[in-house]
């Protein structure tokens, strides 16, 4: 049912340049985001993201492929035919507009009455909590307030779908972390669909329904954060979000033994052979001594973090793990470097990669 | 304050004048000197042949608008001068609003170049003005006038049977004048569209706005101080110049310029000279006076 879907990209290829020196920056991505989800692109930089993000909004044509808004073919429809609004990161706010005039840009662009307007700006203005600084310019404003104006003024026309291009990426910390609750609140409050770019791995788990991974112009993995933190489907994916460890095993296609000693069953569908599987530091279960059914491992070095306690272990086939335990009361490493150690890895936590 | 403070801020007040005052002195003797001179003249009494007659008098300012009836010395409107005056505000408009038309897109043509390329075009834009004035004009005048390129090649052509009728009517002298101030006009819009934020351009595209909305309600709005500066570069010489309609015009299509030369020469009226040159000063002090204006206007929405 693409009825349901808010925006739906299929194949889409983008190829900047000509010929042999033509770089593919998205490569066959399909997607369908749901209505009324707060869904995140989240990659590294270079990886394809806001090209997507461009294609949805018209500022680029795809090279091939179709884009969907709403089951309704928009590929080459220009940004100002679509009902669908940008927060860009450099906010892009008229300098010679006050607030008020920003956020009401878009709805005099759309002719509306001036009356229905001004009634748009002032519940906007309520929205982001601006009203005090409707008659200032722009440039009197905080990053923090210039943003919430670009979230207003992309907001005020009522879009079905609402992009944001990294757009906290300009805020210190502490100002991130609160617009990163503020948003969360506008999409609850405005039920629009939101699509949020972003390099911020954290940004990305603690704000969307969806992920989409994206790395070298792919669509690596879609998923809710927690699929996406516990059921990486490829090593791109679980070393790009979170620490996680890599290590060596076999499968016969229903014993999986894991670095040559630990064994267990092996999750459905998993191919015969060598394979890799992942497991986060936190899943990582250490026994003071190497009893059997265990991984035998040397302590090498143990790092104090705070809440957690971080050991970095060596294991027997010469893989490097790391564990991550959380700290007692004394802060005291109840391991020391050297000591040998038995692994065990929390049933279910185990993660068998595709490549 | 102490005694010695005071002392130290008058000993440095004193320096800064007297490291002013090689300035001032030129100031005084080349720029304030002569335009006394000018205010003077132009309350005195013509002289018999040329210069003046140390008489008071206000017949130079009233000649500016009228004209003294040789038969029974009542004054009227001198027609003459109000054409003149016309043609000069006239002419220097519309090559304001042309400079603009075709300097506009230039101007934004080069801001958008690579800044390789930008550099060479910017440097093309400003070789007229290594040639001489004169020189330039008169190459214009080949270009238009009855055996010139543009009929020549009409005709040639066979789009036209006689000559386009150009050289010496106020269109050769527009033409002319559009051509001599046009990189006046294309700097200062260039300087203003190098610093807008072509990102502008996307956010309003991006909300429903159309091109022409885009340019009215954005890149105009934002480029204004540009518009502004260009366009009194263009106005204000164009408003008191000589060589082109001396050149293009053929002596009868006169501007303020010609007309204020004519005075001082054949016409042997220098306070009639003196009071139109000053008559030209205001026009264009009242024309700067609304630049600053503006502009003040402008950086204060600024910040």
């Amino acid at each position: 049912m693409s009825q349901l879907n808010a925006v739906e990209a299929r194949h889409a290829v983008k190829a900047f340049g000509q010929g042999d020196n033509a770089v593919r920056a998205l490569n066959d991505v399909s997607v369908e985001i749901r209505k009324g989800e707060f869904f995140t692109l989240l990659g590294p930089s270079g990886c394809g993201k806001t090209t997507l993000l461009r294609l949805i909004a018209g500022f680029e044509m795809p090279t091939s492929g179709t884009i969907l808004l709403e089951g309704a073919d928009i590929t080459y429809l220009p940004p100002n035919k679509r009902p669908v609004n940008t927060v860009f990161q450099s906010y892009a706010l008229f300098p010679h507009l006050t607030v008020a005039q920003n956020i009401g840009f878009g709805l005099e662009m759309q002719g509306r009455p001036k009356a229905e307007v001004k009634a748009t700006v002032d519940r906007m203005l309520a929205l982001v909590k601006l009203e005090a600084m409707a008659g200032r310019k722009t440039s009197q404003l905080s990053g923090g307030q210039q943003q919430r104006v670009a979230l207003a003024r992309a907001l005020a026309p009522s879009p079905k779908v609402l992009l944001l291009d990294e757009p906290l990426s300009a805020l210190d910390l502490k100002l991130r972390r609160e617009m990163q609750s503020e948003l969360k609140r506008l999409q609850t409050e405005t039920g629009i669909t939101f699509i949020f770019v972003t390099h911020d791995q954290e940004e990305a788990l603690t704000m969307s329904d969806r992920i989409g991974v994206m790395s070298a112009g792919k669509l690596q993995q879609v998923g809710t954060p927690r699929e996406i933190y516990t059921r990486p489907l490829n090593r791109f994916v679980a070393s790009f979000i979170g620490e996680t460890n890599f290590v060596p095993a076999t499968s016969d296609g229903s014993t999986l033994t894991v670095a040559g000693g630990y064994q267990m069953p092996a999750p459905a569908a998993t191919k015969s052979g060598a394979v890799t599987v992942t497991v986060r530091p936190e899943q990582v279960k250490l026994t003071p001594t190497a009893e059997p059914g265990t991984l035998p491992a040397t302590v090498r070095g143990v790092v104090y973090m705070g809440t957690d306690m971080n050991y970095q272990l060596h294991l027997a086939d010469g893989t490097e793990i790391e564990a991550c335990v959380v700290s007692d009361v004394t802060g005291e490493a109840a391991l020391a470097a050297g000591q040998t150690v038995g692994v065990t890895f929390t049933p279910g936590s185990l993660q068998v990669l595709e490549d | 304050m102490s005694a010695a403070e005071e002392a130290q801020a008058a000993q440095s007040v004193r320096n800064g004048w007297l490291l002013s005052t090689p300035a001032l002195v030129i100031l005084t003797l080349f720029a304030v000197g002569p335009l006394l001179i000018v205010v003077v003249y132009s309350f005195l009494a013509p002289g018999q042949y040329g210069n003046v007659e140390w008489k008071l008098s206000l017949d130079g300012w009233r000649g500016i608008l009228w004209t003294k009836d040789i038969f029974d010395d009542t004054y009227g409107l001198a027609d003459a001068n109000v054409t003149i005056f016309w043609r000069s505000i006239k002419l220097s408009i519309l090559t304001t609003v042309l400079t603009f038309a075709v300097g506009f897109p230039t101007a934004w043509f080069i801001a958008t170049r690579p800044a390789k390329s930008r550099a060479l075009w910017l440097f093309l834009i400003t070789i007229p003005f290594w040639t001489n004035l004169l020189i330039r004009t008169y190459a214009i005048n080949e270009v238009i006038r009855n055996e010139g390129l543009l009929n020549t090649v009409l005709i040639k052509l066979g789009l036209i049977s006689e000559p386009l009728r150009i050289i010496y009517t106020d269109t050769a002298v527009f033409i002319g004048m559009a051509y001599v101030y046009l990189p006046l006009m294309v700097l200062p819009l260039f300087a203003a569209i190098d610093r807008f934020d072509m990102r502008l351009l996307e956010a309003a595209y991006d909300l429903y706005a159309s091109r022409m909305q885009v340019l009215r309600r954005v890149i105009l709005p934002i480029v204004k101080p540009g518009i502004i500066a260009g366009s009194i570069l263009v106005f204000v010489p164009s408003l008191g110049a000589y060589v082109t309609p001396r050149v293009l015009g053929g002596g009868k299509q006169m501007m303020i310029g010609n007309f204020i030369d004519l005075q001082f020469g054949q016409g042997r009226n220098w306070p009639l000279g003196a009071a139109l040159s000053l008559t030209l000063l205001i026009i264009v002090t009242a024309a700067l006076l609304i630049y600053v204006k503006y502009a003040n206007r402008d950086v204060s929405n600024g910040h």
